[in-house]
């Protein structure tokens, strides 16, 4: 077996908001009962829709976001780590090892300091290095790596294309030589040229550097190419779970079997047969009982509306948490 | 041959900025028929969003037209000089009228403080001579046709009230309930989820189809276009480099440029493909490349790439429909 590098066990996140009127102060649950394991070096997908849960699941696992219920393991070497109680000089360590990348070409990058001073912040801030010229050893290599040359480094940020500016993103969050890096998108796509580009550079990053990857996207065909392993998300919960390959030839949950019929076809000869799912994602302060896909779920039956159907491996790696996967093959 | 339904014709819009004067679109010409849909692809920046926002006159006030740039809407046999309607009054046949449009982001069309309902009657107030009651029986009928659920409450709600998806679907109904000719949608479903989008471009689908509509469908995504399309035009850098039907441009791309972003898309039935990006950035309307405006990315020119530095490229046409701007075509290369 290999080694797990960040696992959840039956993790939660819950946001309460402020009460109206008398009664239960309601709470977000915008994660739910999570259990996944990321294998060190692996480049782990997750995706789902609009407001699914998957960059609060990605902050918990950075401990970014409150634990409710549950918890997260991260192992390395000799060390192991328990986020809900992590504190003091053990929680400074592993913001050097965990990282975040906004996968968005106009996240805020400071518009009053150079590019060289955006990627040398972590490493000033978290006191990495002892001398300017070490750090600019150091920001030099890791801008040399996302084909950032000198000259950019001189510049601000507005100078810069979509492309650079992920660019700059990226060198960021690897200037402190992380073990575990969260790579969150954004809804609005980038073009696809460019989003190409910064995909193979991750890849290229993983494979060199045996980072471990959580890539967050809502678009499967991404997932697909860049990913091993996916994990599908629904309304706070992970509903499917799987190598790639297998998520794709052995499709088990109808939302994932929803998600993938909704890719627009490439090829203008096969239109609209897309399985439309209907309505939208509901709100996670009160989410249906029984299946949580069940308001919108083309199979669903009587069961599903009390019945929270069981987190189950289908196979070898693959989990699945519907009454009727095994009709749906 | 009946007229388009809309004629646009060398069209060359720059901006005056402090850094000098930006062309943003350059000798563009495009034609859209009645009932067809037109999708207009290309990066970012590429200059989309300007082409369609000249059909409205909609442009900001730096915008300068360059002399010989025309724009022809063809409405009950009558020609209407677009660029030259200077008055608000001559302007009502294009804004909201003949002509409506969709933009990407939903909040930029709603005003914040004025309920939904009131902003769709208002506006079918000022193009026709409907009562308000009449106006207002329309705009729930239309909200209801774009599946947004207790459409009698929602008309009372603010934009703010929904959610990314039915702001969407909302503005899809404001914007087809004054039944225009011509539909522009600049990238409607860009920010919405791929289920979503499903269903928006499904609705779009189906009231072309009642309506007998126009669209020209501004989308960087070739899937979507694939899925919506009737002909495509492909733009770079404020040129159109590809125009032809969607099965020619998609099936057997002709313009280099065209090629590199599908071959950049990942896809679902061939995860073994390495995703090929175009090389380098766009470069900045500022300092548009001499000869070909696609040389310094452009992985084809091999032999000839000192003459694309340096001559520009006129349309080679392969036939009636399929048009590209580039040398290698013109040597007959490309079917
Ligand atoms: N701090 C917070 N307080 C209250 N609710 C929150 C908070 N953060 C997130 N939520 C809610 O939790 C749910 C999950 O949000 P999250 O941002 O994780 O979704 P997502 O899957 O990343 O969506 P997107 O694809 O739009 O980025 C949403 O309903 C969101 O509104
Ligand atoms: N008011 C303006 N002043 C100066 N430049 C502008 C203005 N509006 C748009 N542009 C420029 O015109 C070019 C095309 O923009 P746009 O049509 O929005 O691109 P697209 O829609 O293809 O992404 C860009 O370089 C943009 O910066
Ligand atoms: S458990 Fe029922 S509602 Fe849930 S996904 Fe399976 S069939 Fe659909
Ligand atoms: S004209 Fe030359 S540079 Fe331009 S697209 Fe064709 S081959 Fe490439
Ligand atoms: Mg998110
Ligand atoms: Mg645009």
């Amino acid at each position: 077996m290999s080694d797990v590098l960040i696992r959840a066990n039956n993790l939660s996140v819950h946001f309460p908001l402020s009460r109206v009127g008398f009664g239960e102060r309601p709470v977000v649950r915008a994660c739910e009962g999570i259990n996944i394991e990321i294998e060190k070096g692996s480049f782990f997908g997750l995706v789902g829709e609009s407001g699914s849960g998957k960059t609060t699941l990605g902050r918990a696992m950075l401990k970014a976001a409150p634990i409710s219920n549950g918890e997260v393991i991260y192992t390395d070497d000799d060390i192991t780590y328990d986020l809900g109680t992590l504190k003091g000089p053990e929680l400074k360590e592993y913001r050097k090892r965990a990282q975040l990348i906004f996968q968005d070409p106009y996240a805020a990058l400071s518009p009053r300091m150079t590019v060289r001073d955006i990627i040398a912040e972590p490493l000033e801030v978290m006191g990495l290095t002892s001398s300017r010229e070490e750090t600019d050893t150091r920001v030099r290599e890791i801008a040399d790596l996302c084909r950032l040359n000198l000259e950019h480094l001189r510049r601000f940020p507005h100078a810069f294309s979509g492309g650079q500016r992920q660019r700059i993103s990226i060198a960021r969050a690897l200037v402190s030589g992380p073990k575990f890096i969260v790579a969150d998108e954004s809804v609005a796509a980038l073009d696809v040229s460019i989003q190409a580009d910064v995909l193979n550079l991750l890849n290229k990053i993983q494979r060199d550097s045996g980072i471990t990857f959580l890539f967050i996207s809502h678009d499967l065909s991404v997932i697909a190419h860049t990913c091993d392993f996916v994990a599908v998300m629904y309304l706070g919960q992970i509903v499917e779970a799987a190598p790639t390959r297998k998520l794709f030839s052995e499709t088990s949950h109808p939302y994932t079997k929803a998600l993938l019929s909704a890719i627009p076809s490439l090829d203008p000869d096969v239109r609209g047969h897309a399985q439309r799912l209907e309505g939208e994602i509901p709100s996670p302060i009160n989410p249906p009982p029984g299946c949580r896909f069940n308001t919108r779920c083309p199979q669903a039956q009587e069961r599903c509306r009390s019945e929270v159907p069981e987190w189950r491996e289908m196979s070898s790696g693959h989990h699945v948490a519907c009454h009727f996967s095994e009709e749906l093959a | 041959m009946t007229a388009p339904l809309i004629s646009v014709k060398d069209l060359t819009l720059r901006f005056k900025t402090d850094e000098g004067l930006v062309t943003a679109v350059n000798t563009v010409s495009f034609d859209i028929a009645s009932g067809e849909v037109l999708g207009l692809v290309g990066e970012s920046g590429s200059g989309k969003s300007v082409t369609a926002k000249s059909l409205m006159m909609l442009n900001a006030d730096n915008s300068v037209y360059d002399e010989g740039s025309k724009i022809i809407l063809n409405i009950d046999d009558r020609e209407h000089d677009v660029l030259s309607l200077k008055r608000p009054a001559e302007q009502m046949i294009i804004r909201g009228g003949a002509i409506s449009m969709i933009f990407q982001e939903p909040m930029a069309s709603f005003a914040p403080a004025i309920t939904i309902g009131d902003q769709m009657v208002e506006q079918l107030m000022i193009h026709s001579t409907m009562t308000r009651a009449e106006a207002r029986e329309i705009s729930i009928e239309m909200l209801t046709r774009v599946g947004i659920p207790e459409p009698a409450q929602r008309f009372g709600q603010y934009a703010f009230e929904f959610s990314g998806g039915m702001r969407q679907r909302a503005m899809v109904a404001m914007a087809l309930s004054t039944k225009p000719r011509l539909l522009i949608a600049d990238e409607p479903t860009t920010a919405l989820d791929v289920t979503i989008q499903a269903q928006v471009i499904e609705l779009m689908k189906d009231l072309v189809k009642e309506f007998h509509m126009s669209i020209l469908f501004i989308t960087h995504d070739l899937g979507v276009i694939a899925q919506t399309a009737d002909r495509v035009a492909v733009m770079y850098l404020g040129n159109i480099v590809e125009t032809g039907t969607v099965r020619q441009v998609i099936n057997s791309p002709a313009h280099p440029y065209t090629r590199g972003l599908l071959n950049s898309l990942p896809k679902l039935d061939d995860l073994d493909s390495p995703l090929t990006p175009v090389p380098g950035d766009i470069p900045s309307p500022l300092d548009r490349p001499s000869g070909c405006i696609f040389h310094t990315r452009c992985v084809e020119s091999g032999d000839i790439a000192e003459k694309c530095r340096t001559e520009i490229p006129v349309d080679s046409i392969d036939n009636a429909s399929h048009q590209v701007a580039c040398h290698l075509a013109r040597q007959g290369d490309q079917a």
